[in-house]
This record gives C-alpha cells, sequence and structure tokens, in this order.
C-alpha cells in the first residue's frame, strides 16, 4: 500500500480542497460507508475574547508527511478501511476557510466514523503544525488544548 | 548537524535552523541541549521548561536520552495546534 495510492492520500498544500471530489475518491470497491470530517476557521479567539483576521499555519515538512503516513496506514489496518485521504493546509487562511479535510470509508458505517474521529484526535496531538492568529493589533501563537490529548487517550488499544 | 526550530521557539531563536559541528562529548538530545545552554542565554530562555518541548532526531519523535551525531537533523518544537 502505497502513499498517494488510490487507497491513501496524504496532501499537505496551500490550495483548497474540493469536498465532493474528495469524497468520490473515497468510494472504493467494497465501500458501504464514507466519513468526512472538514475543520473550518472561526473568526474568534473564544479564549482572548477577539476577532480573528487571518491565521497562519506552519509545519515540518516531511516529518508531518511521515508521520500522518505512519498512522493512516495504522488505521487503515485497524478499522478495516477501504480508503483514507488527509488533506491538511498551510500558509495564510481567513475565517471561514477550510483547515483540514479527513475522509475515510469503509464496509460498514462504525470503522468509518471510528477511523475518522481517531485520525482527527491523532492531528490534533501528534502532527507537526502550528496556527498562529492574527487580528489588528497582534498575532498570538495558538496554545496546545490538553482536552485534546485526553480525546487522543480514549483510542488505546 | 541541523537544528531546526518551530512556532514560537524559531521566533525566539530568530531562525528556522541552524548549522553546528558537534562536539565529540556530547552524545544525546539533553547533552546537545546543555551545550546549547552553555553558548548563548537566548537557548536559556527555551529550555528552562524543557518539559514542554518536543523533539524529533530525523524527523521521527524523539526524547531527551536519544542518541544524537553530527550527521542527525534535530527539531525543537512547542506542543502541535493542527487540525
Amino acid at each position: 500500500m502505497k502513499k498517494n495510492s488510490p487507497l491513501i492520500k496524504i496532501k499537505i498544500q496551500n490550495e483548497d480542497f474540493d469536498v465532493s471530489a474528495e469524497t468520490k475518491i473515497l468510494h472504493q470497491k467494497n465501500t458501504g460507508a464514507i466519513v468526512n470530517f472538514v475543520g473550518v476557521v472561526r473568526g474568534y479567539d473564544e479564549k482572548n475574547n477577539q476577532l480573528i483576521n487571518s491565521m497562519t499555519l506552519e509545519h515540518y515538512p516531511g516529518m508531518t508527511e511521515s508521520e500522518i503516513e505512519k498512522i493512516v496506514v495504522d488505521c487503515y489496518k485497524r478499522w478495516e478501511l477501504t480508503a483514507v485521504t488527509v488533506i491538511h493546509r498551510v500558509g495564510n487562511l481567513k475565517p471561514s476557510d477550510q483547515i483540514v479535510f479527513v475522509g475515510v470509508s469503509s464496509k460498514h458505517r462504525q470503522n468509518a466514523f471510528d477511523g475518522c474521529n481517531f485520525i482527527m484526535d491523532w492531528l490534533k496531538t501528534k502532527a507537526p503544525f502550528w496556527k498562529v492568529e492574527e487580528n489588528n493589533k497582534n498575532k498570538n501563537w495558538v496554545s496546545f488544548n490538553d482536552s485534546d490529548n485526553q480525546a487522543l487517550k480514549k483510542w488505546a488499544k | 548537524m541541523v537544528i531546526k526550530y518551530f512556532s514560537w521557539i524559531k521566533e525566539h531563536i530568530g531562525k528556522s535552523e541552524e548549522q553546528f559541528e558537534l562536539p565529540k562529548h556530547i552524545n544525546n538530545v539533553n547533552e546537545l541541549i546543555n551545550y546549547l545552554n552553555e553558548i548563548d542565554e537566548k537557548y536559556k530562555l527555551i529550555f528552562e521548561k524543557k518539559e514542554i518541548i518536543k523533539i524529533a532526531v530525523n524527523k521521527t519523535y524523539s526524547s531527551f536520552d536519544t542518541n544524537v551525531s553530527n550527521s542527525d537533523e534535530i527539531a525543537f518544537f512547542p506542543p502541535v495546534t493542527g487540525g
């Protein structure tokens, strides 16, 4: 199984993505369920109680892709998936822009729900991306949220 | 050796990466951090709370006792915030 085969697709990119087109790719032979997650830039920083003009995402090229690939291959086997796509955008994004797409297909719905949920929990805590939020006055590196760590723990085998 | 920095650590150090000739007596990440702390105060400020710093050696998550050599790529970064 190779990265960017029809079954596993991992992309780190500046460009936006088309959820409909990505969903069609996930529809493989034997697929009975498809679950997609789309993360979107919020226009408001709840922690600091202020509007956000934009958000910039940086990552660690090379490590990001290899770490995501490891977890996706693991997930593919664990939930007997029929296809997985992870697209994560980097660069400058505006409120309501799409940030991340995780799409998972399987024979039955529960495995697709669980696989998608697991990959997102893992991305939030392990994939080397960092967000900085900008408004008119300053920029703030987004701080890590421990509730994301707790979310990942529920998947311990 | 190449050392890479990300997020607010990169801003604090003032560069995204730097090259070092690793002294022979340094064998692991912890010893590397002690060495950097001796070179410049800016590293001390980063590593004084080193329990929150994440480490990668050759693009794989690693720990303070991971062995390092002069041909390695080391990265220091804060907890991740993607997704």
